[in-house]
C-alpha cells in the first residue's frame, strides 16, 4: 500500500514537473511581487526598525520566505482542489470511492510530490534572486535549514489538509466557489502572506497567530529567522502537527459523511 | 446556368511545423513539417449527405476545421457556398452548423431552452423564424418535455438530440457532424440517424458525417470518402468501398464442443479459436445465410454472430498493412 | 467601451470584406430565394464592429450570471467573500498605518487617494476582461474552435466567458477607498484636478485592460505562461497602491516608460496632490493618461489579431 502511495506521490512530482513554462512563469511572478513587497516593507520598517521584533534583514527574508512557499504551502489555494471539485460536481468521484486506495491519502501523496517539486521549481530561484537583490537573513548554518524544511513540510500539510476540506463541501454546495474564496481570503490574510502577523495589533494578532493558516507561512519563517530556542522549536512543530492532525480528522469525517451520501444516491 | 458545386474544394493542403525535442540538447528543438493534409480536391454537391471518414490522425478534423474557416489552409483553394472561409470566417458562420459529438455547446447549468435563446440572438434568428425551427426541432427530436431541464441533468443520448437542434436553429445550409452517434445506445442512435435523414431529404440540408460507426455511414449516406494520410484514398459508393478492401465480416461460432478448426466450409476462411469458440472469416459482400446453413449443417452449433467490419480494419485492409496487422483489426 | 476599442480590431477586417458588396457576386443567390433562406440577405449586419462585440459580450455575460444564479446561496457567498478578500488587502495599508504615520513622505489619506484610483480601474477591468487570463485551458482543450465557428467576435466571446458578478466586489472596495480618500484629503481643489480623476480612472482601467487583452494573446503561442500576466496586472496594481517614493528608481522608471502602468494611477495622482512627478518624469505627463491608453489598445489589438492568425495557421 505504501509502495502505491509513493508511486503516486513520484507522479504527482513528474507531473508538474512537465509544465516547464507555467514553472518559469510562476517564478517570473513570484520574484515580481517579491520585489514589490521588499520596497513596502523597506519604507516600513524604515520609520519603524524592529517592527513586530524583526530587524529589515528579517522582514526582507520573511517577504522572499513568502514567495518561495506560495505553493508549496497553498496560502492562494492548494492547487488540486479545482481538480477534486470538478470531480465532485460531475459524478466522477464516485469512481475514486470505489478505488481500493483511500482518497484522502491518495490526494495526499499526489500532494506531496506536486509540493516537493513546487519547491524546488518555484522556491529557489525567487530565494536566490532576492538573496542577490536585497541582504537578508539567513538561517544559522545547516542545521538551522534542516528545522526550516521540517516545519514547511508541516506547513505543507496542514494546507493540504485545509484545502482538502475545503474540496469536500463541494458534496453539499454544488458550487464550491464561495467555500473556496473564504478559504483563500484565509490563506491570504492570516497567514501573514500580506502582512508578518507579528505586526497585527493587539486580540487580532493573538486570534491570527492561533488559527491554522499561521502554520503556513508565519511558523515557518519563524523557525528559518531562529525565533524559536530550545523547546519552543518543539512547540511550534507541535502547533502544526496538532493543526494538521485535526484538520485532517475533519477532512476524513466529511469524506467518511460524503462517501455514505454518494452510496445512498447511487453516484 | 451551370451548377457550382455547393463546397469545394482543391488541392487543399496543411502543412504545420511542430517542434520536437531533439537528442542534441535540452534547449535545442528540431522542426519538422507534419502534412496533415496533403492536397485533397473534392466537391460536394448541394444537398449531398457524404460520410467522411479515416483513422485517427488522417486529417479529417484538420479538413473540417478549414472548411468551417477556423484554420487557414497551407495552400489549394476551397469555397464553401461561394464564400472562401478563412477570409469570411463569420459571414460563413451564419450558413454553417456543427455537431461534436464529444463536446457540448450547450450551458452546462441551464435548462435547455435557455441554450436555444442564446443562438436565436447571436446568429440573429428571425423571431418568427426562430419559433418555426425550434418547434421543428422539438417535434422531431423529442425535445419537448428536456426544454426546462438544466442540461447537467440530461442523458448523453438527450443531450446529443439538444445539441444537434442548437446547430439547426439558425437554418444551416450545410451540416457538419463529428462522430453524432458516439456514447449512444442503440434508441437514441436510430432517433438520430432517423432525424438527419430527414433534415437531409425534406430540408435538402447538406451533411457531412465523420464517424467510426460504419453503420451511421450505411443507414445515412449514399457516398463516402476516406482519408489516410492527409490524402483522399476513395470517393464513391460505400459497396464500392467493401470491394476495393475486400474487408471481411467475421462468423463467431460456439460449438457444443472443442473441435479442429473449420476448414472445409468454401467461401470462408478460419481465423482462430478459443476452446469451442470459433472465428471464420467471409467477404462482406456476400451474404452470411448461406455460410450459417454450411456450418450448422456440418458441425454441432450452439450460438452465432456476426461482426461487421470496423472502418479501421476497412481501412487498413485497403492500404497496406501486413496481414498479421489486418487480422488484429479484426479482432 | 474599454473592451469595444480592442474588439474592433478583430472584426473590422471582416466588417469590410461584409461590406464590399460580394453578396451581389454570390452564386446560391437565387437558390437561396428558392429555399426560402431570404432572412440571410439581410445579414449585412447594420451594427458596427464596436456595437457588436458589446453586443455578444452582453449575451454572453448574462448566460453566465444567469448559470450562477442557479447557485444563490454559492454566489451570495461568493459576492461577500469577494468584497472581504479584497476588504482585509485594504487592511494590510490600515494596519501599516497603525504603527508608522506616513510611508516614503505620504500620509494616510494620499496613500488611501493612490490605492483608491488603482483599485477601482483594477477592479474594473478584472469584472470585464478578467476572464481572458484563463483562455489557456480553451486553447489548450480545443473548446476555443467551438466559439470561431460562430457569427460573432472572439475576443468579447472569450472575455465575457465564465463572467464572474462577484469580481464586483473588487470594484465596490476600489471605490469605497477612494471615496474615503477624498473625504480625508486636505488638497486644493481646482477644475481641472476634479476632471482628472474620473478621466484617470477611466484611462487606468483601459491600460489595465489592455495588458490583459495583451496577456491573452500570448497564450495562443503559450498555454502555460498565464501567470506572467498576473505580475503586470495583480503586481501593478499592488505596486501602484503605494508612494514612488518608496521603490527603487530604476522600477519606477520602467513602470513609466516600459509597461506604462505610472499612467493608471500614479502619474495623475501625484498631480492632484500636488507633489512632484517622480524619476525627472515631465509634469504634463499627469494628463497624457487617454492617450497612453489608447495607444495600450493599439498595441493590444494588434497583439490580439497576430495571436489569432497565428491559432489559425497553427491550430494549436
Amino acid at each position: 500500500m505504501l509502495r502505491l502511495y509513493a508511486t503516486v506521490a513520484a507522479g504527482g512530482f513528474r507531473r508538474h514537473a512537465t509544465y516547464r513554462v507555467a514553472t518559469a512563469a510562476g517564478v517570473f511572478t513570484n520574484t515580481v511581487f517579491g520585489f514589490v513587497l521588499s520596497y513596502t516593507y523597506i519604507a516600513l520598517w524604515d520609520e519603524r526598525p524592529q517592527l513586530g521584533g524583526y530587524s529589515i534583514d528579517d522582514a526582507l527574508a520573511y517577504v522572499w520566505i513568502g514567495q518561495a512557499l506560495i505553493t508549496v504551502c497553498g496560502m492562494m489555494g492548494g492547487g488540486f482542489e479545482d481538480e477534486l471539485i470538478e470531480r465532485i460536481r460531475t459524478g466522477d468521484i464516485a469512481v475514486d470511492l470505489y478505488r481500493p486506495a483511500d482518497l484522502q491519502a491518495w490526494w495526499f501523496s499526489a500532494h506531496a510530490g506536486r509540493s516537493a517539486y513546487q519547491l524546488l521549481g518555484r522556491g529557489v530561484v525567487p530565494m536566490a534572486v532576492g538573496a542577490l537583490a536585497f541582504h537578508f537573513t539567513l538561517p544559522s548554518g545547516p542545521g538551522g535549514w534542516i528545522a526550516f524544511l521540517v516545519a514547511v513540510a508541516l506547513g505543507s500539510t496542514v494546507g493540504f489538509a485545509i484545502w482538502y476540506l475545503v474540496a469536500m463541501s463541494a458534496f453539499w454546495l454544488l458550487d464550491g466557489q464561495g467555500v473556496v474564496q473564504v478559504a483563500w481570503l484565509g490563506g491570504l490574510f492570516f497567514s501573514g502572506m500580506l502582512l508578518p502577523l507579528n505586526v497585527f495589533p493587539g486580540a487580532l494578532g493573538e486570534v491570527a497567530r492561533m488559527l491554522p493558516w499561521a502554520s503556513l507561512l508565519q511558523v515557518p519563517a519563524d523557525v528559518y529567522l531562529g525565533k524559536y530556542v530550545g523547546w519552543e522549536l518543539a512547540g511550534a512543530y507541535a502547533f502544526q502537527g496538532c493543526w494538521a492532525l485535526v484538520l485532517f480528522g475533519a477532512g476524513r469525517a466529511a469524506q467518511a459523511a460524503a462517501t455514505r451520501k454518494v452510496v445512498v444516491q447511487g453516484g | 446556368m451551370r451548377a457550382v458545386p455547393f463546397i469545394e474544394l482543391e488541392s487543399l493542403e496543411k502543412v504545420f511545423t511542430v517542434r520536437v525535442r531533439g537528442n542534441a540538447g535540452l534547449f535545442r528543438r528540431e522542426k519538422r513539417e507534419v502534412r496533415a493534409v496533403d492536397g485533397i480536391s473534392f466537391a460536394v454537391e448541394r444537398g449531398e449527405m457524404v460520410g467522411y471518414i479515416g483513422p485517427n490522425g488522417a486529417g479529417k478534423s484538420t479538413t473540417i476545421k478549414m472548411l468551417t474557416g477556423i484554420l487557414t489552409p497551407s495552400g489549394g483553394r476551397l469555397r464553401v457556398a461561394g464564400i472562401d472561409p478563412a477570409r469570411e470566417r463569420t459571414r460563413l458562420a451564419q450558413r454553417i452548423g456543427v455537431v461534436f459529438g464529444q463536446r457540448t455547446t450547450l450551458w452546462w447549468d441551464l435548462p435547455l431552452k435557455d441554450s436555444y435563446r442564446l443562438m436565436h440572438r447571436m446568429y440573429r434568428i428571425p423571431d418568427a423564424r426562430f419559433r418555426e425551427n425550434l418547434d421543428r426541432c422539438v417535434e422531431l427530436l423529442e425535445l419537448g418535455e428536456l426544454l426546462d431541464v438544466p442540461v447537467r441533468q440530461l442523458s448523453l443520448g438527450q443531450r446529443m438530440r439538444g445539441d444537434i437542434a442548437a446547430a439547426l436553429l439558425h437554418d444551416p445550409e450545410v451540416l457538419y457532424l463529428d462522430e453524432p452517434t458516439i456514447g449512444l445506445d442503440v434508441v437514441s442512435k436510430a432517433r438520430v440517424r432517423e432525424f438527419l435523414r430527414d433534415l437531409n431529404t425534406s430540408r435538402g440540408t447538406t451533411v457531412l458525417l465523420t464517424t467510426h460507426d460504419l453503420t451511421d455511414i450505411e443507414q445515412l449516406c449514399s457516398r463516402v470518402m476516406v482519408i489516410d494520410h492527409g490524402r483522399l484514398m476513395y470517393d464513391g459508393e460505400l459497396s464500392g468501398l467493401h470491394a476495393v478492401g475486400e474487408s471481411e465480416r467475421l462468423l463467431m461460432v460456439d460449438l457444443e464442443r472443442e473441435l479442429p478448426p473449420i476448414t472445409d466450409v468454401p467461401g470462408s476462411r478460419f481465423v482462430r479459436s478459443e476452446g469451442p469458440r470459433q472465428w471464420l472469416a467471409f467477404p462482406a459482400t456476400t451474404s452470411a445465410a448461406p455460410l450459417v446453413a454450411a456450418v450448422a449443417a456440418k458441425y454441432p452449433l450452439l450460438d452465432l454472430s456476426v461482426r461487421e467490419p470496423d472502418i479501421e480494419a476497412v481501412i487498413a485492409k485497403m492500404y497496406g498493412g501486413t496481414r498479421e496487422e489486418r487480422r488484429e483489426s479484426l479482432r | 467601451m474599454a473592451e469595444a476599442t480592442r474588439v474592433g480590431a478583430d472584426s473590422a477586417a471582416v466588417h469590410e470584406v461584409d461590406s464590399a458588396g460580394i453578396q451581389e457576386m454570390d452564386p446560391d443567390a437565387i437558390h437561396e430565394m428558392d429555399s426560402g433562406a431570404i432572412h440571410r440577405k439581410n445579414e449585412r449586419r447594420p451594427y458596427g464592429p464596436l456595437a457588436d462585440s458589446w453586443r455578444t459580450y452582453r449575451l454572453v455575460a448574462g448566460m453566465w450570471i444567469r448559470s450562477t444564479m442557479t447557485y444563490r446561496a454559492s454566489f451570495a457567498l461568493t459576492l461577500v467573500t469577494s468584497f472581504c478578500v479584497t476588504f482585509f488587502d485594504f487592511v494590510v495599508i490600515l494596519l501599516m498605518f497603525g504603527q508608522v504615520k506616513g510611508l516614503g513622505g505620504f500620509g494616510f489619506a494620499e496613500v488611501a487617494l493612490l490605492y483608491g484610483t488603482a483599485g477601482t480601474s483594477f477592479g474594473i477591468a478584472d469584472l470585464t476582461m478578467g476572464s481572458l487570463q484563463r483562455m489557456g485551458k480553451r486553447v489548450r482543450d480545443g473548446s476555443l474552435d467551438t466559439f470561431l465557428m460562430r457569427p460573432a467576435p472572439l475576443l468579447a466571446q472569450v472575455a465575457a466567458d465564465k463572467f464572474a458578478l462577484r469580481r464586483f466586489g473588487r470594484v465596490a472596495q476600489g471605490l469605497l477607498v477612494l471615496v474615503w480618500a477624498l473625504l480625508l484629503l486636505d488638497v486644493e481643489w481646482t477644475p481641472l484636478k476634479v476632471l482628472l480623476l474620473p478621466v484617470t480612472v477611466a484611462s487606468g482601467t483601459v491600460i489595465f485592460a489592455s495588458v490583459m487583452v495583451l496577456g491573452a494573446s500570448t497564450l495562443f503561442w503559450m498555454q502555460d505562461a498565464a501567470e506572467v500576466t498576473n505580475s503586470f496586472t495583480y503586481g501593478g496594481n499592488t505596486l501602484l497602491q503605494y508612494p514612488p517614493t518608496i521603490f527603487a528608481q530604476e522600477l519606477v522608471r520602467g513602470v513609466v516608460y516600459v509597461v506604462p502602468l505610472a499612467f493608471v494611477s500614479w502619474l495623475p495622482a501625484l498631480y492632484v496632490l500636488g507633489r512632484p512627478a517622480p524619476a525627472g518624469v515631465p509634469e504634463w505627463a499627469a494628463f497624457v493618461s487617454p492617450l497612453v491608453a489608447a495607444v495600450c489598445c493599439g498595441v493590444a489589438g494588434l497583439a490580439w489579431r497576430a495571436g489569432i492568425r497565428s491559432y489559425r495557421s497553427t491550430g494549436s
